[in-house]
């Protein structure tokens, strides 16, 4: 197959799509959709010669078939598989990208705060989609937002009201069932966080079974004036999976927004993360955890848009590499004219076990206001040598040391996690990995 | 205990021990002086394993064992112990995980079950109190921001939890002010036995005022040129070592 294929055959599936539409085609919501697929079949998948995608390359992905449409019948006995001890809250599963109800557990009273999926909130909440679907993520120089964009038809939507504490997290679980083959999905979700308000919410990426996978995923946060925020990312992907994900956040005044980005496992990953810190008094906490093995790749991209002044914005990746893997952390920071005393911090630490893996961090500042603090760092090494000897000598054996300060490397991003039981289950799957 | 015979070490090419020969017997205490680059930090570090140290020649037997054959964790758990003359900062691992990892290891290897987290924190409460060591810097990253007298009494504490036969000092008093050498050394003498040996390697004769050693050996290019009981140290704080160069220089002409 050549690179065209997968293009062709998606742009194929969204005309067989829009003409079971009846009707539907005419709305506001499904214009956007048409607009996003024009502007896919313009730019096309990226290839390595565009700049943002220079070291991940998507070319094994568009030689891939993947079934759109997969079935599926992912059902209790599979989750049980992948329970999360004494994880309490709201619990949605989307399987292949579609939400799958008697798998999902609300717990929140609805004063608290509204989850949809797609169909329920069409029905209920129009408003919300017209006035804010693809108001944020930018499709029209995105080939992957402007195709997730295109397909948008399930995922989650949660408007917390104005005034209100959610006290019971929101965990989306995104499987990609390829026991039977490989599967495509694009979940596209919408936060909308109003006034004074917080909440905690969790995604996570899972692959079954050991066909390809293809996730093209797009979130889209908007934080109200003193909102907070804390959003996690969780990655445990299969081997053969291509995960395309877009998290795009708009803030406003005094709101606080923390996300943390864990990747576990996964072929092959791009996690965008694009932050507009939209008003002043503003706060962004990114922090970034990846610990890629074998051949997997994983790309960290990172916007934030100082857009008016008396901001801050703080940033942490941190990668482990072993085998063959690559790694990309491009961490773009823009200060706006108008963006003075701003404050933004970046940076990229990363231990590279193997003469074989590799990691290209590339920090950008673009900076055009002059009163403002900003820095960046990166670092690549290796373990540090004094201290395997030290534990050593205290008796503990070298691959339980080599253990203990990947683990101890890491701790710093994992604290971040407010949610007790995924950070639990975090250290454990960590542990795992590091172990391997 | 511990004999070693022409033990000869290089680093990069570059010969540093060039035949030691010492025993130690359970129960003594040998203090190990000598000036600066004479290689005795090289002899405790590579009688603990420290694999920079390339060795060239000579034995060395821990109980009748081949020591040189042995991994530093092994030799740990055989119950060799170094205090180091730097301790390392290793932040995200906690003073008190890292010792009942420590620990539970060297039982392991010797076929002990490990301790459970109530017997663990009793022997830590009542080690602790040997160096006035706080509750609330166990908790904390190993080392790290440590003061260097703190740095230090971990040290000691370490070994008062691992229960070492063997223990060497290295430059446990460097950096150290005359209140925090006391509460070291204090510490020390509450883990001297019949049982268990130290070696204390220093360059200045302050610590032996409180450790005090049974016997003192000189070193100097890499050879113990001197050996005597410990008003030998005292000889060597009136006056210097420049009159041991001389005679050594006076032999080799």
């Amino acid at each position: 197959m050549t690179n065209e294929n997968l293009k062709d055959k998606l742009l194929t599936a969204f005309q067989a799509n829009e003409a079971n539409l009846n009707g539907v085609s005419k709305t506001a919501l499904h214009q956007k959709r048409r607009e996003a697929i024009q502007y896919f079949e313009k730019l096309g998948f990226p290839t390595t010669k565009h700049e943002e995608w220079k070291y991940s390359n998507v070319s094994p992905l568009t030689k891939e078939g993947f079934e759109l449409n997969a079935s599926t019948d992912f059902g209790y006995e599979d989750v049980k598989m992948l329970d999360i001890p004494k994880l309490k809250g709201n619990i949605l599963y989307f399987v292949n990208g579609i939400y799958n109800a008697e798998l999902s557990v609300i717990v929140s009273p609805a004063e608290q705060l509204t989850i949809y999926n797609w169909a329920e909130a069409l029905k209920n909440k129009p408003e919300l989609l017209d006035t804010y679907f693809a108001q944020y993520a930018n499709y029209q120089n995105d080939a992957f937002t402007a195709l997730n964009t295109a397909f948008a038809h399930d995922g989650v939507v949660i408007e917390v009201p104005d005034n209100t504490v959610v006290e019971e997290p929101v965990i989306l679980r995104f499987i990609t069932d390829a026991r039977t083959a490989n599967v495509a999905a694009q979940p596209r979700n919408l936060i909308v966080a109003g006034k004074n308000t917080e909440v905690k919410v969790a995604e996570s990426y899972r692959t079954v079974g050991e066909n390809a996978g293809f996730v093209n995923t797009v979130t889209e946060i908007v934080l109200g004036e003193n909102a907070n925020v804390q959003h996690y990312k969780i990655q445990n992907d299969g081997q053969k999976s291509h995960h395309i994900g877009t998290t795009q956040v708009n803030q406003a005044d005094n709101s606080h927004f923390y996300s943390v980005t864990v990747t576990i496992n996964g072929g092959f990953v791009r996690n965008n993360l694009n932050i507009v810190l939209n008003g002043q008094h503003c706060e962004a906490f990114m922090y970034g955890l990846y610990f890629p093995n074998g051949k997997q790749h994983v790309d960290n991209h990172t916007l934030v848009d100082h857009a008016k002044p008396n901001s801050y914005s703080n940033e942490l990746y941190k990668g482990i590499l072993k085998d063959k893997s690559t790694g990309v952390f491009n961490g773009k920071i823009f200060v706006r004219p108008d963006a003075q005393k701003t404050n933004a911090y970046q940076s990229c630490r990363n231990v590279v076990l193997s003469d074989d893996a590799s990691m290209n961090t590339k920090p950008q500042l673009e900076i055009y206001a002059d009163d403002v603090k900003c820095s960046h760092g990166t670092t690549t090494g290796k373990l540090n040598d004094e201290a395997i000897f030290y534990m050593r000598s205290r008796g503990i054996p070298l691959a339980e040391a080599q253990t203990l300060l990947m683990y101890a490397f890491c701790e710093d991003v994992i604290s971040q996690i407010k949610i007790d039981p995924i950070r639990a289950y975090l250290e454990e799957m960590i542990a795992q990995k590091l172990a391997e | 205990m511990l004999k070693i015979t022409d033990l000869q070490a290089a680093v990069d090419g570059k010969e540093i021990l060039k035949g030691i020969n010492l025993e130690v017997n359970p129960g003594e205490v040998h203090a190990i002086m000598g000036p600066n680059g004479s290689g005795k930090s090289t002899l405790a570090s590579v009688l603990a394993g420290r694999d920079s140290y390339e060795i060239t020649g000579g034995s060395v037997t821990f109980e009748g064992k081949d020591l040189l054959e042995f991994s530093p964790e092994v030799r740990a758990a055989e119950g060799i112990f170094l205090a180091f003359q730097y301790p390392v900062e290793i932040p995200g691992v906690t003073t008190i995980n890292f010792l009942k990892t420590a620990l539970n290891e060297i039982r392991k290897y010797r076929g002990e079950e490990p301790l459970d987290a109530a017997q663990f924190l009793k022997r830590m409460r009542e080690r602790a109190k040997f160096v006035n060591i706080d509750d609330a810097l166990l908790k904390r990253s190993l080392n790290e921001g440590f003061s260097g007298g703190e740095k230090k009494r971990n040290e000691i504490f370490q070994m008062a939890m691992l229960e070492p036969k063997l223990a060497m000092l290295d430059e446990t008093d460097s950096g150290l002010d005359i209140d925090a050498l006391r509460i070291v050394a204090e510490g020390v003498n509450k883990l001297r036995s019949p049982e268990r040996a130290i070696i204390v390697v220093t360059h200045y004769q302050r610590l032996l005022d409180y450790i005090v050693p049974d016997f003192v050996h000189v070193l100097y290019k890499g050879r113990i040129v001197k050996s005597g009981p410990k008003e030998l140290a005292f000889e060597l704080e009136e006056k210097g070592y420049d009159w041991i160069k001389a005679e050594v220089e006076a032999a080799t002409v």
